[in-house]
């Protein structure tokens, strides 16, 4: 007798495939297109069932193409909130009732929804926002810039964060798949360099367009779903700050301990699908070490090429995740590093106090916080270069 | 489960913290060993049968008849705790409740040591609790007791229990009670 094959398929009609297989198994071919392409071409195979949108620059055309994909019968809800708040708190609401849900936002729409972000980690929902950072004004600023990043850090959310299109693709579809795990089960958020990222065109690598991950099961989810149907749906998830006399400050305490924890539990998962939580790039023996992320490590990358050319060996450790912070990883990396230099597009450099403070007692090289630009200036490798030459002491031949 | 003791500020433990997690498919977790499932479930039904007042704190996964499995689980329970001479007391609803909870008879994961203190019980486990409900109440049972706690969960485990069996369905649920069965008649009992 022949076997006979199940063969899932999607709202959409996609057949429904295994995550490892869309992200590591079926072929791909190279498109070409802005960050905020990528994002629809993601969202197109994530089986995504609510998305919320709000426009503010960078990150408007990203929210309008998901909502193209809703026309076509890719996305099952999609709709306007009435502000950020509206769009954070809507979008709430649709991962409570069992959706699996995506949005955007950008600079300070992230600080106009942000009661909602400790709010999401704590209610356990795997929402993704996909941040296209451009800053925190004032004066008011359409710019790129990462300040609104060291807000975040301590919301209970993951944060991952892409350099380029087409990590940023990929980390959308990994990013389902392991905030989604019953252990883990915590918002993320997709960070990527506005403007650098979603406004330019680059060489993307995307498997076919009818396949995709499978449907989110929220029965596997670690509190019950709302569910008027189902008994164990029968719960609301109560604010306990409406019962907060009858409760112990121990619930309090615990269930933020918990929420941290379950990000620490990600970790496994995320260095499976994202081939682990740091990239190297340069000469491995090289004591002059960038730690970097998003397009800052790209420019890290270019400087390593121009040092090169100075006799100057040089290596750049890109960071993928921000939350859960790679520190073993980054602690193995430095070894042996002399001086680490953290180039950042923004003004207070959270990621050099992050650097700082993972590396405290384990490594005796000297940690520079720059150069640091912000409010909208770019980070040329040449910038880098002079930097790297100044504590060198070499003359710095490149002129900006 | 790592060392008891506070984590950073909070009085309450967090076995992540200490670099411990949950136990990958087809393994256990017994403190922060990973090890074969039946040597966790041999522990396991060990410490039920020699601590003192056992109790199963059965969830709403098990509680309600929302599935066939739900149904076969529950009836898994019953026999587990027959087995294990072992009391029930459900966790029937995670919100807090107006004005307490009576602890001789339910157990809330808002404070679950409650319901520990006043049964004084020396052993428990948490079976069809959801993951988060079930972490929030391991923690502060850890750290408020010396309750010995097993997870018998249907996803990933956690890690903040004593023993942490993952992926436990009705087949392995019945591999439980055999086990049990088996520790039962060596110990005399």
């Amino acid at each position: 007798m022949q076997a006979t094959e199940t063969i899932l398929y999607n709202r959409a009609g996609q057949r429904v495939v295994s995550p490892d297989y869309l992200l590591f198994e079926a072929p791909r071919t190279k498109h070409f297109m802005t960050g905020s392409e990528a994002v629809k071409e993601a969202v197109k195979r994530a089986s995504v069932d609510a998305s919320v949108s709000y426009p503010i620059t960078p990150q408007s055309e990203a929210a309008h193409l998901i909502g193209e994909l809703w026309v076509e019968g890719y996305v099952g809800v999609y709709f306007r909130g009435e502000s950020e708040f509206g769009v954070m708190s809507e979008i709430a609401g649709c991962a409570m009732a069992g959706a699996r849900c995506i949005t955007t936002t950008s600079g300070p729409g992230t600080l106009r929804a942000m009661e909602n972000f400790p709010m999401w980690a704590g209610t356990r929902i795997p929402v993704q926002l996909v941040l296209m950072a451009r800053g925190i004004n004032s004066p008011l600023s359409i710019q790129p810039d990462n300040l609104e990043v060291s807000f975040l850090l301590d919301t209970g959310c993951m944060i991952w964060y892409a350099e380029t299109a087409q990590d940023l693709f990929d980390m959308i579809l990994a990013g389902f798949v392991v905030a989604e795990q019953p252990d883990v089960h915590v918002p993320l958020i997709t960070v990527v360099d506005g403007f650098f990222v979603s406004h330019t065109r680059e060489a993307v690598m995307l498997p076919p367009d009818d396949i995709a991950l499978p449907p989110y099961n929220p029965y596997r989810a670690p509190m019950p779903v709302i569910d008027a149907e189902v008994p164990p749906g029968r719960f609301l998830r109560d604010p306990f700050v409406m019962k907060s006399n009858y409760i112990s400050y121990a619930t309090h305490a615990s269930w933020q301990w918990e929420v941290r924890a379950a990000i620490e539990r990600s970790r496994p998962y995320a260095k499976h699908y994202l081939r682990g939580l740091v990239e190297h790039f340069g000469d491995p023996e090289a004591d002059l070490v960038f730690v970097a992320c998003g397009t800052a490590s790209a420019q890290a990358k270019e400087a390593v090429r121009l040092l090169e050319d100075e006799g100057i060996p040089a290596r750049v450790v890109k960071l993928k995740t921000i939350r859960p912070f790679p520190i073993e990883e980054l602690r193995e990396a430095v070894k042996g590093a002399k001086y680490i230099f953290v180039p950042e597009f923004n003004v207070v450099g959270w990621l050099e106090r992050e650097v700082r403070r993972y590396l405290y007692g384990h490594s005796n090289a000297e940690i520079i916080g720059a150069p640091r630009v912000a409010g909208g200036m770019t980070m040329p490798a040449e910038v880098i270069v002079k930097e790297v030459l100044k504590l060198t002491g070499k003359e710095v031949k490149h002129v900006i | 489960m790592a060392h008891i003791g506070p984590s950073g500020f909070s009085p309450y433990p967090v076995a992540v913290y200490e670099g411990v997690l949950t136990p990958p498919p087809g393994k256990a977790l017994m403190f922060n060993e990973i090890v074969d499932e039946e040597i966790a479930m041999r522990e396991a039904a060990k410490a039920m049968l020699t601590r003192q007042n056992p109790t199963i704190f059965p969830g709403p996964q098990v509680l309600y008849a929302w599935n066939e499995e739900a149904k076969e689980k529950a009836k898994l329970v019953r026999k587990m705790a027959e087995v294990l001479g072992a009391k029930i007391i459900p966790m029937y609803d995670y919100r807090p409740k107006y004005p307490k909870i009576n602890p001789a008879i339910e157990i809330n994961p808002n404070h679950p040591n409650l319901t520990i203190w006043h049964n004084k019980i020396k052993a428990c486990i948490f079976v069809g609790v959801h993951c988060h409900y079930a972490n929030v109440a391991l923690k502060i049972i850890r750290a408020e007791t010396d309750c010995f706690t097993i997870a018998m969960c249907s996803m990933a485990g956690h890690e903040d229990a004593m023993i942490t069996l993952r992926d436990q369905h009705v087949e392995e649920m019945e591999k439980f009670i055999k086990i049990a069965e088996e520790v039962k008649k060596e110990l005399g009992k």
